[in-house]
């Protein structure tokens, strides 16, 4: 089975049942996809999937097949990254980073949607995705940066 | 550049990309995978243990593998590696299986069968038979303020469980090696780690060496729970000679490891024109199965039972209780948010019944500075709370709203305001830095000007490693990324102390800035150089006695004054959170960023603390709360509208006036909470957390 990982075709010949997020750690050794309840309800293990962020934990290999997956290790590499990553920076966004990798994710999605949205929409955009640490407004704040900053980019 | 300016955090980059490793981010080449076998029962006599056929490279291992102590240096050492004859909780660690395939591991797991003697277990803290820890205190004449009161009030109140619910679950990897092993994971307290390994394995100083990975969040979780865990591990790497690996599942992460102490408080309080002369408190917690940090917790949570009223004649009395149910242990604010939220609700009471309003007779009752303490130690520094106030109510509209909204509410949706003031006592409790701890820290320079803090205070989120370069970096006026500071490693660090108490900027802190001043004195460029600095008592302070709860429990106070709105929907029981205002005092921030990130998500923590978070054991002893989809904690939809304001009383031994930070956001928001909500029910409210089904009860009741 072929599908697209960060950019790259990728096969993939084990068990269709298996999840998304054990390949991509386990197989593909993409760490910074996190498992933190593999039952769908934090969203640590978020990734990209045809354009949706999606939690990994649900996804069976099965339906990987003919699809586009991008996790943080891809994103990572993108102009969109750089602006959100100076945009966490200077509101110190990050604290245990647990949830980072995914909700950086989310934030792709909520601006590839809409490149200025209000604060509402990006606390939607990121309301599958729990934090413990921040209480959520510096992660918030940062995304509302990376729009006003990255104008013209999403 | 002020030291309140924000840079990038330290930690920043490695963990925006997804590049920090994590416990189970290692690659597992080599690396057995170890699962614990958890009682099933909450008090049983283990008859027999009956084992599968095991195959060669696979391992069980239990309580006769353990080569030194079968109990886990923590306070006391009631808390068994693996579990003795009998267990005594649902998730007591009976033994682990280890072995190189995930998969057949389990299989062995399942295939186990344990049979048990059931004996009678303990599950209502109501029905406590064995008291674990029993303290008391008091001052003035209690009898006589009593009998001279115009009015006397007398209540109970009841907090649940919280679990930290850090988003990485506990982690720990043992390799062992000729005599010696290494233990790395997820901690806040290498050195606590490494002591207990140390006695399990029966292993010198020489021969263990602990190593903190990025650590995914902690609050307190990760405080005593990670030295259990640290023994297992290193107990089955020792048998099976080759590195083995624990990595929690959530559920196995929410059901067995510790949480915060549930409480049951109660208060008796004398007034006599308007002011309290009087409170007789008893306070007991539900310490579960094993001791582990409650005498600690205990001794926190009763210290501060009286408030930040001035009560001139007080008896406390404090129990932590066992129950045959998972051990409590340490949270962020380890036992003062339990009996802060008591005595805030109950003076509201007592408040409305006088026909007065609450914050003005807090205020009436407030401490000032150079008053005694509940034990009479002394607030040596002003008392903010007055200013704070002001502070609050002007962002939040806070007077003009509670009066609004006492008057009668008709319609679907009935709106309340409330407040808290509330202190934490900053740093560890009494004389634990001087007589425990005595914390050392070292700073080595390189040739090459580079400056390498060594201390074993770990960065779990919170900033530390950001902190801590700020200050030296400071100090020796040398540029931030000069500055370098990683995971600490027992091999290559002094033993600063856990990173707990929200002691670790505020007194490490401080050590270090003297330690580069030091170094900056004795500077020669182009030398390699160590200086070292260690914990000084300050001199102002009352000596404390632990025996007898007297003198200065704390050297200072962090301030903190909250005000909660919400809105709730009488036909569903749902209550919306409108606004929440939280006006924190922790000194000078050592970087603003980081210091608001603290208050915002410890408030928000509390208020998840007061609604929604709510874990219950069954009548078996069993947690059914153990999943994200059973124990709910708030997300970014729940209170958009979180304010936090700083005010700024500095601390003057603390770095430029900086006072203890991480758990004082926590402590009052169920105060603030539950008193909006009873103001939008008219009705009185005693316990948290109180959810919607507590409020449908409330509405059903009194039929709005």
């Amino acid at each position: 089975m072929i599908f697209i990982l960060n950019g790259k075709e990728t096969s993939y010949t084990g068990n269709p049942s298996a999840r998304l997020l054990d390949v991509l750690r386990d197989e593909f050794r993409l760490t910074g996809v996190k498992c933190g309840c593999k039952e769908g309800e934090c969203g640590a293990c978020s990734v990209i999937m045809n354009g949706l962020l999606v939690n990994s934990c649900m996804v069976a290999m099965g339906t990987v097949s003919g699809c586009t997956i991008t996790t943080i290790e891809g994103y990572r590499e993108t102009s969109r990254y750089k602006v959100l990553d100076k945009a966490f920076s200077s509101v110190s966004a990050v604290q245990c980073g647990f949830c980072i990798p995914g909700m950086v994710l989310a934030a792709e999605c909520i601006l590839a949607k809409n490149p200025h949205p209000t604060e509402d929409e990006i606390r939607i955009g990121i309301s599958g995705n729990l934090c413990r640490c921040t209480g959520y407004n510096a992660i918030v704040n940062a995304i509302a940066i990376a729009a006003k900053e990255g104008n013209g980019i999403w | 550049m002020n030291i309140g300016d924000s840079v990038e955090k330290k930690d920043h980059a490695p963990k925006m990309g997804g590049a920090a490793i994590y416990a189970a981010d290692y690659p597992v080449e080599g690396v057995l995978f170890g699962k614990l076998l958890h009682s099933g029962k909450a008090r049983a006599r283990i008859v027999e243990i009956r084992l599968p056929e095991i195959q060669e490279g696979y391992f069980v291992v239990d309580k006769n593998d353990v080569p030194g102590d079968n109990n886990v240096n923590i306070v006391k050492d009631d808390t068994p590696v693996f579990a003795r004859e009998t267990v005594e909780y649902i998730g007591d660690p009976i033994l682990m299986v280890v072995g190189p395939d995930e998969k057949e591991t389990e299989r062995i797991l399942k295939a186990i069968e344990v049979v048990y003697e059931e004996l009678p277990p303990v599950i209502n803290i109501r029905d406590y038979d064995t008291v674990f820890f029993d303290y008391n205190y008091g001052k003035g004449d209690l009898e006589t303020a009593f009998a001279e009161a115009d009015k006397v009030y007398t209540e109970q109140f009841e907090t649940g469980y919280q679990e930290q619910a850090y988003l990485e679950t506990q982690g720990m990897i043992a390799e062992p090696h000729p005599n010696k092993i290494t233990v790395h994971g997820s901690m806040q307290c290498p050195y606590y780690v490494k002591g207990a390994v140390e006695r399990a394995m029966g292993y010198t100083k020489e021969q263990v060496q602990i190593k903190q990975d990025t650590t995914g969040g902690g609050f307190g979780g990760k405080e005593a729970f990670p030295s259990i865990l640290a023994c297992q591990v290193a107990v089955a790497a020792n048998k099976a000679g080759k590195p083995v690996r624990v990595i929690f599942d959530r559920r196995e992460d929410m059901e067995f490891t510790s949480k915060r102490h549930p409480s049951l408080c109660t208060y008796k309080v004398a007034i006599k024109n308007g002011k309290i002369t009087a409170m007789d408190i008893d306070v007991l917690f539900n310490g579960g199965a094993y001791t582990t940090l409650s005498a600690v917790v205990l001794q926190r949570g009763i210290i501060c039972a009286s408030g930040v009223y001035k009560v001139d004649n007080l008896m406390v009395r404090g129990r932590a209780v066992k129950t045959n149910l998972v051990p409590s242990g340490a949270y962020r604010g380890f036992g003062a948010p339990q009996t802060f939220f008591a005595v805030e609700m109950i003076l509201d009471h007592i408040a409305k019944d006088l026909g007065v309003d609450s914050l003005q007779f807090k205020l009436d009752n407030l401490v000032q500075q150079d008053d005694a303490t509940s034990t009479g130690g002394m607030y040596h520094f002003p008392v903010p709370i007055p200013q704070m106030v002001e502070k609050i109510d002007a962002a939040s509209d806070y007077w003009v709203k509670r009066k609004e909204y006492a008057k009668p509410q008709t319609g679907r949706y009935r709106r309340g305001i409330g407040s808290s003031i509330f202190f934490h006592g900053a740093g560890f409790t009494g004389s634990g830095e001087r007589d425990h701890i005595k914390a050392v820290t070292h700073l080595h320079k390189f040739p090459n000007g580079n400056v390498e803090i060594l201390v074993s205070n770990s960065d779990m989120g919170q900033g530390l490693k950001t902190t801590f370069s700020k200050i030296v970096a400071h100090e020796l006026d040398l540029p931030y990324d000069k500055i370098i500071i990683e995971n600490p490693d027992t091999d290559r660090v002094p033993d600063s102390g856990p990173t707990v108490a929200s002691r670790s900027l505020m007194t490490v802190g401080e050590l270090l800035r003297r330690a580069a001043i030091k170094l900056r004195e004795a500077w020669v460029d182009g030398e390699d150089q160590i200086v070292e600095e260690r914990f000084k008592e300050p001199d102002f302070l009352i000596p404390f006695f632990l025996d007898k709860f007297q003198g200065d429990a704390y050297p200072t106070y962090a301030w903190g004054v909250n005000a909660i709105e919400v809105e709730v929907d009488t036909y569903t029981g749902i209550t919306a959170v409108l606004g929440a205002w939280g006006c924190f005092d922790v000194g000078t921030p050592v970087d603003l960023n980081v210091v608001v990130g603290q208050m915002e998500g410890g408030f928000l923590q509390g208020i998840g603390y007061a609604s929604i978070e709510q874990m219950t054991a069954d009548d078996k002893g069993r947690i059914r709360n153990n999943s994200f989809s059973d124990y709910i904690i708030p997300t970014s939809m729940d209170v958009p509208k979180l304010n936090v304001i700083m005010h700024v009383e500095k601390y003057p031994d603390g770095p430029y006036g900086a006072k203890g930070a991480g758990e004082l956001p926590l402590v009052g928001a169920p105060g603030a909470y539950a008193g909006a909500l009873e103001q939008a029910l008219g009705e009185p409210i005693n316990k948290v957390p109180f959810s919607m089904d507590d409020t449908m009860k409330v509405l059903q009741r009194v039929r709005v």
